[in-house]
């Protein structure tokens, strides 16, 4: 038995900070102090708080520790866990009280946030299946095998009015009880793990830091429809992620809980993973089935739906990880508890993803109706070196712009669509003022250019030459017909494209016109960039008055594009100059500027 | 694992081991004295103990815990134990064998063990 917890974090966010080396340093120090038999040194799933990796937890205190260092472990073990003296030079700022530590709960990071999805992100270790039983796991699955039918269950998710988490928003009841009301024989329950937004990664940390929730869920929703296979599709880029959920399910077909006659029922349930090669476009659902059967990854016209017609031509439902996340829940608290959460059309809680522009950058799960404000500004921290709010940029490359006069919407699926935007799968960027909108649209397209798979000719070329028409003005040399031109074919793109992919493609485009027009037109009119982002519309000049002539910049210009004799002021050639703004952090009398 | 009722029992046997994992205020705090003149009266035992006794007890709403030199240095191991809205009850020369009959009688039935306490020792608390 172990008197205190020692719980580090072991995301993604954590591990790349060095999280590995201080679970060896505490297990060195503890050996040596002769603490490993009192304490236990845990690895869990993301704590959320991803800017202050790596993330240390002491229970039973609860000391929440940041940004730790292998060089603090020995002063963490000598005064905390052998003195009892909690180490305050190393606690998250906030949490800092007087004799004791304010809970983690009370900070303005966790005070708005609702864990359903992540509850058991950094709290079990995911590598421990017994943990995940602790904290009622697998107990809804019990329950559904034993006091409900199958028809119960898809009534149950049916009432709790859950939807879709990867993007669309589609009733998951709905999806099961098609899939349900299907004839008899195989069918198959697969989980879509193929997270591609770029700056998103919510999938990805549910599954590392909770693999076994995915695995119940599943289960659960085989048991729903009569199926008796599971695949989970997850990116072969998602190291830590796979190495878990292997390790679950093989835990859980040791304990029975996968496997055959599973708890004595007579229900046969298995799960197998499938790994993708990180095409974006197999995140739309009939390409992954497509990838998981073995051929390449294209999308196909529906219908014929999944439900109907699926993986290998059977009834099939796919579901994203964030929803699956949510079900066993749902089962153990009933879909009363769950509807009451969140706004009228949008029922529970959403997992965000929050990077960009803002203090702290990190997962966090609000209840659906929670304003963009309140994410950004109270949870986020606000905006770093005091710079505006520009807008946020929600649902990847399908996704769009929410300029700061809507920072008050509700956030659910039907404002975000309302106002050109869309939920996605939880991606939320933060842009400040010194973010240029066309440079962001060209952003998101060249990523779909990239990803786009070519099938179908709107996509394939349409995207293609949406991109050739951004760059150009980018570069200053487009004219208002072009404007025209461009959003023309966004609207050809979104009509008729085959895929989700193409047919969204569009709209990060779409929005920055809506709300940012006039940065467009300053490109093209006045070929200028309002944000001073676009490298072709830039000048960088010296002020006269301000030069000192000290040759810092001179020197330091890979180009040699800067001239001038020493204590005079110098000039910069406008020919060699890259722009790579280089000699203006080198300046020290704040003497260059961009233009 | 062949019926639910399994799978019950084995959630109650782990729930155990994770309890302490709860930022909760309501729960009862036992402290031990860990500084230096702590240690070397014998206080990692009592601490020991006190971990092993709580778990096998299965309380959930007790934290273990240690702290610094409380000052009484001649008094060590001493044992702190806060109950919400009580009065803290201070235990001294504590030893491993006291411990059972602190966790049955005062952190499960509510009676503190007053012939350990400082009081009955003759000191002022």
């Amino acid at each position: 038995m172990f008197r205190s917890h020692v719980l580090v974090c072991g995301g993604t966010g954590c591990t790349s900070s060095g999280s590995a080396r201080i679970i060896t340093a505490f297990e060195r120090e503890l050996a040596s102090a002769g603490l490993e038999k009192e304490i236990k040194v845990i690895k869990t799933g993301c704590f959320g708080l991803c800017a202050l990796g790596p993330i240390v937890v002491v229970y039973p205190e609860g000391a929440f520790y940041s940004q730790v260092k292998p060089e603090d472990v020995p002063e963490i073990v000598e005064e905390h866990l052998l003195k009892g003296r909690i180490v305050k030079r190393l606690l998250y700022s906030e949490t800092v009280q007087e004799d004791t530590v304010k809970s983690l709960g009370e900070t303005q990071f966790y005070k708005k946030q609702m864990r359903v999805a992540l509850k058991n992100c950094g709290v079990i270790d995911p590598e421990n299946i017994n943990e995940y039983i602790a904290y009622d796991g697998y107990m809804a699955l019990g329950k559904a095998l034993t006091e409900m039918t199958p028809e119960q269950v898809v009534q149950c998710i049916l009432d709790s009015g859950l939807r879709g988490r990867g993007g669309g928003g589609f009733p998951t009841g709905r999806k099961w009880a098609f899939a349900a009301a299907q004839p008899k024989g195989i069918k198959y329950v697969c989980c879509n793990a193929d997270e591609g937004d770029p700056g998103a990664f919510m999938d990805r940390s549910v599954l590392e830091g909770d693999p076994h929730v995915v695995l119940e869920a599943m289960a659960i929703a085989g048991y729903a429809i009569g199926a008796q296979q599971g695949y989970i599709y997850v990116r072969a880029e998602y190291p830590i992620a796979v190495k878990r959920l292997q390790v679950a399910i093989g835990q859980a077909r040791e304990l029975g809980l996968l496997g055959q006659n599973i708890l004595g029922t007579g229900f046969n349930f298995d799960i197998d993973i499938r790994l993708g090669a990180g095409a974006f476009v197999c995140g739309e659902e009939t390409a992954l089935m497509t990838s998981i059967e073995g051929r390449r990854g294209e999308p196909r016209p529906r219908p014929p739906f999944p439900a109907v017609k699926g993986l290998f031509g059977k009834p099939t439902i796919l579901n994203n990880v964030e929803t699956y996340a949510n079900v066993p829940q749902i089962i153990l608290k009933g879909p009363e508890w769950f509807s009451s959460i969140g706004t009228e059309k949008s029922k529970g809680t959403k997992v965000f993803a929050l990077g960009g522009k803002i203090h702290n950058t990190g997962l966090v799960e609000v209840p659906m109706g929670t304003t963009l404000r309140e994410i950004v500004e109270e949870i986020g921290g606000g905006i770093p070196n005091g710079k505006k709010f520009k807008a946020a940029q929600t649902g990847g490359p399908s996704g769009g712009c929410i300029p700061a006069q809507y920072l008050d919407i509700p956030v659910d699926y039907d404002n975000l669509i309302e106002i050109g935007s869309m939920m996605g799968s939880g991606g939320l960027i933060v842009m400040d003022e010194d973010t240029c909108m066309v440079d962001i649209a060209k952003f998101f397209l060249e990523f779909t250019v990239d990803e786009s798979c070519g099938k179908c000719t709107p996509c394939r070329i349409g995207t293609k030459r949406l991109y050739e028409l951004l760059d150009k003005i980018t570069k200053g040399k487009a004219t208002m017909e072009d404007l025209d031109k461009l959003e023309t074919l966004c609207y050809h793109i979104k009509e008729n494209a085959l895929c989700g992919l193409g047919q969204t493609a569009p709209n990060p485009v779409l929005s920055t016109l809506k709300y940012f027009r006039d940065e467009y037109i300053a490109h093209i009119v006045e070929k200028r960039c309002p944000a001073g982002v676009c490298k072709s519309l830039l000048t960088i000049q010296i002020l006269p008055d301000k030069c000192k002539g000290c040759t810092l910049c001179a020197r330091n210009c890979p180009t040699g594009a800067i001239t001038g004799k020493v204590k005079e002021a110098h000039v910069i050639d406008p020919e060699k100059c890259v722009k790579c703004g280089v000699c203006i952090e080198k300046c020290r009398f704040g003497a260059i500027v961009k233009k | 694992m062949k019926s639910l009722a399994e799978l019950q029992a084995l959630r109650e046997q782990m729930k155990g081991r994770v309890g302490i994992r709860h930022d909760d205020d309501s729960s009862i705090r036992v402290v031990v004295g860990m500084a230096t003149c702590g240690i070397a009266a014998g206080a990692r035992p009592v601490l020991a103990a006190f971990t092993e006794e709580v778990a096998k007890r299965g309380l959930s709403n007790v934290a273990v815990g240690q702290t610094g030199c409380i000052g009484i240095c001649q008094y060590e191991p001493v044992v702190e134990v806060f109950e919400p809205g009580k009065e803290k009850v201070t235990y001294v020369k504590v030893t491993p064998g006291m411990v059972p009959a602190i966790v049955s009688q005062h952190l499960v039935n509510g009676t503190p063990v007053t012939e350990y306490t400082i009081g009955a020792s003759g000191a002022q608390g």
